[in-house]
């Protein structure tokens, strides 16, 4: 009795978005990397084409962060200096990095200003060759200034800036489409929203190909089943023709797993059975970013080094061909 | 899904005479669609038609158990492919592979230490694969005794040598293990031995095509308790072959592939061995059978299968009240919080870090996070004032002071309005309870 292989007809594809741009495209990034463009479900290339693997992001900031003292072993030389720590993170097998300019909050001390953090964005440009994503601090008007100055000062060299969120788009969608970068969109684990902001977004004239979904991650053990239907449901209604479900997918699988007490407990605060700290830390970012590609992710945002170690094998073992 | 009334009617025998409890055969047909009457209930009906109508009412994934006692395993009677069509009923039962020519009881003991406690919920291996390594009957045979003498867990006997199954099946018949694995060569005699003590039997194929095939053997033969196995082993194929199974048996209804699925780790470093292990959790298997014992890469697989069988219709709730943490004194702090489990699991793990004696209240929102129950109207200071104000809290603390989340600060008025209690605005999330507390409450 042959087994007749079901192959699903699907008519769309997730958007193709490219990061960076070399020398001959107007910037100074080595490589670009290209993200989506997938005509099929998660790895399952036996019914279409997958023609970029997921790619991995290392996450920097531009101020000391507040991690894990576990991070220290790999980050306590570097990371005074965003420019140190972004090379040492290419060093570390990072596709793309992730800057999060922290430093801005208007809330702390000393917070930097939009002007800073455009020197800070070019510092890092200057001594790196990887395409390049900045976050704002987080507040909805300093994001604006922060990212319009980010967005002036890296022209050419199409990095990413966000994040957009549905009540905070249009000075970033402005900056954006200014400086020929990408925009990265932010929906709150909702799916009609993640559509309405593309859409909006879209009818401010920035182009299909520079827009990159951020639909929120829930982190291993802390909502990630939500994060992982909301990817589910987009990346079918990308493949069905549904273009404003059809960006690619960003998960932020290091800082969400590293909010979790599993991730950061010491032995002896640890619950029961859950052993060492280092290996459970590893692998609880680790698992939340393999189960998110099930669901379709095509950038994953990494903390911890090891963890994007694993992570990268196990996208090679994934993307083996599986045609029957 | 299912047959229409219509369909099922053209193979009732149409004598209209009632003994099925029902005035028509018509009435009877459309009953049966409707899943209110079944085929037993019609003494007239032919073998052929029943076989016909058994194959088309019958749930696309068939629900196979292995196992006794409290540690019975339910495999498959699955329905959708994507978790939010529906939900995913029967969380993937992992087990860990053993030996036989290895130390079986200290395996086993190891194994059976293996327990995991997070929010609430408790995690523990499913089962052992006690593997033939040694290629020999007796010692087959001596190692699954001595496995089933040290363990309740299911049992699952690797061999696809019939003799040494049968010898090792033979001991722990009351058990119900399952058995692995019958293939081209072995299957008649492997039918055998399943159907006289009435064990799941894997069935393992050379290929999608090649199972199908063994399967009709085997589904002929007239044993059906079956489990499946591709024979794939690099990730990326068996979840192609996992999805094939699945979507066939559901979307066509291909009776060959309507049965639960097995699937084996291949990886040697644990880790990556984990993260393998989850895209078979994810990807439809009911069995996955791993070597590692690897704490942090089993904490997290566990924790994985339990987030994607978590039914999306529901959210998860505790029971409302009040929850001491500690040794509360009448002085210990109280922090308020909502009934949703995660909410509160996340808010009480974080009060038992600050080691400082605390009430926790898991106010009833229908088991909703904080800013949802709030926008709904569920987590609100006319809901809570009134609560508070008549809650036996008043008798088990000196004060009258309550931490509320300071996600929803807007709320604070209104308690205390309706309450009579002094509200203290907490951090937003619940990670800077352990710094709040140092700050504020002298942790």
């Amino acid at each position: 009795m042959p087994a007749e292989i079901l192959k699903e007809k699907f008519t769309g594809r997730v958007q193709e978005v490219v990061l960076g741009a070399t020398k001959d495209e107007g910037g100074t990034r080595a490589y670009t990397v290209k993200l989506g463009g997938s005509s099929t479900l998660p790895f399952l290339q036996f019914e279409g084409d997958i023609p970029n693997r997921p790619v991995i992001a290392f996450e920097i900031w531009d101020i000391k962060p507040d991690w894990h003292e576990c991070f220290a072993e790999y980050y306590s030389d570097v990371w005074e200096d965003p420019v140190a720590w972004a090379k040492k993170a290419e060093e570390l097998g990072a596709d793309v990095i992730y800057l999060k300019l922290r430093g801005a909050d208007p809330e702390l001390e000393n917070s930097k200003s939009p002007d800073e953090c455009a020197k800070v964005v070019k510092a890092v440009l200057e001594n790196t060759g990887a395409p390049l994503m900045v976050e704002g601090p987080g507040n909805p008007d300093k994001d604006n200034e922060v990212l319009q100055a980010v967005a002036e000062a890296a022209a050419g060299e199409n990095i990413a800036i966000g994040l957009a969120e549905k009540d905070n788009y249009r000075g970033i969608a402005a900056a954006a489409m200014m400086g020929k970068h990408c925009i990265i969109a932010r929906s709150p684990v909702d799916i009609n929203i993640l559509k309405q902001l593309n859409l909006m977004i879209t009818e401010m004239g920035v182009a299909p190909e520079k827009i990159i979904n951020d639909p929120l991650t829930g982190g291993l053990g802390y909502g990630i089943e939500y994060s992982y239907s909301i990817m589910e449901r987009a990346r079918w209604g990308a493949l069905i023709g549904d273009k404003m479900m059809a960006f690619p997918v960003v998960c932020l699988a290091g800082p969400e797993a590293w909010r979790a007490k599993e991730a950061n407990a010491p032995l002896e605060d640890a619950g029961p059975g859950w052993g060492e700290q280092k290996p459970r830390g590893i692998m609880w970012e680790a698992m939340t970013a393999a189960a998110l590609l099930q669901a379709g992710g095509d950038l994953v945002l990494m903390r911890h080094p090891e963890a994007a170690k694993l992570l990268k094998k196990h996208i090679e073992s994934l993307m083996v061909p599986n045609v029957y | 899904m299912g047959l229409t009334g219509l369909a099922i009617f053209k193979l009732l025998p149409k004598t209209n005479c009632k003994e099925c409890g029902v005035p028509t055969c018509m009435a009877f047909a459309m009953a049966l669609a409707a899943g209110k009457a079944t085929l037993d209930q019609c003494p007239y009906v032919s073998d052929e038609a029943k076989e016909a109508l058994e194959s088309a009412t019958a749930p696309p994934i068939k629900l196979v158990k292995a196992g006794s006692g409290d540690k019975v395993l339910e495999m498959g009677d699955e329905q959708v492919i994507f978790r939010h069509d529906k939900t995913f009923y029967h969380p993937t039962g992992i087990f860990i592979e053993v030996a036989d020519d290895s130390n079986v009881e200290a395996k086993v003991e190891e194994i059976n230490g293996i327990v995991f406690e997070r929010v609430g919920q408790r995690y523990e291996i499913d089962g052992v694969a006690i593997v033939n390594a040694s290629g020999n009957a007796d010692t087959f045979k001596n190692a699954v005794a001595a496995a089933a003498a040290k363990t309740g867990k299911v049992l699952l006997l690797v061999s696809e040598d019939p003799a040494a199954i049968e010898a090792a099946a033979a001991g722990v018949a009351e058990r119900k293990p399952i058995l692995y694995a019958a293939n081209g060569d072995n299957y008649e005699k492997m039918v055998e031995i399943a159907k006289k003590i009435n064990a799941p039997l894997v069935v393992k194929g050379k290929d999608l095509s090649d199972l199908a095939d063994l399967v009709g053997k085997i589904v002929g033969l007239g044993y059906k308790e079956l489990i499946l196995d591709s024979g794939e082993r690099e990730t990326s194929k068996v979840l192609a072959d996992l999805t094939q199974i699945r979507r066939q048996a559901i979307k066509k209804r291909f009776r060959p592939f309507g049965y639960p699925t097995i699937a084996f780790t291949t990886e040697e470093d644990p880790y990556l061995e984990a993260l393998q292990a989850q895209v078979y959790v994810s990807k439809y298997a009911s069995v996955v059978v791993m070597k590692t014992t690897e704490l942090a890469s089993l904490l997290t697989l566990f924790s994985w299968r339990d987030n994607i069988y978590t039914d999306p219709q529901k959210p998860i709730a505790v029971q409302p009240g009040v929850y001491a943490i500690g040794d509360v004194t009448p002085d210990s702090p109280v922090y308020i919080t909502t009934n949703f489990s995660l909410t509160f699991y996340t808010v009480q793990t974080e009060i038992e870090a600050t080691k400082l004696p605390s009430y926790l209240i898991a106010f009833d929102t229908e088991g909703l996070s904080v800013l949802t129950a709030w926008a709904g109207g569920k987590f609100i200071g006319e809901n809570i004032g009134p609560w508070l104000k008549d809650s036996d809290l008043n008798q088990k603390v000196s004060h009258k002071k309550l931490i509320i989340p300071g996600g929803v600060a807007a709320i604070k008025g209104k308690i205390e309005e309706l309450s009579g209690w002094e509200v203290i605005v907490g951090p937003r999330e619940a990670n800077g309870i352990g710094t709040f507390a140092k700050l504020k409450l002298g942790a």
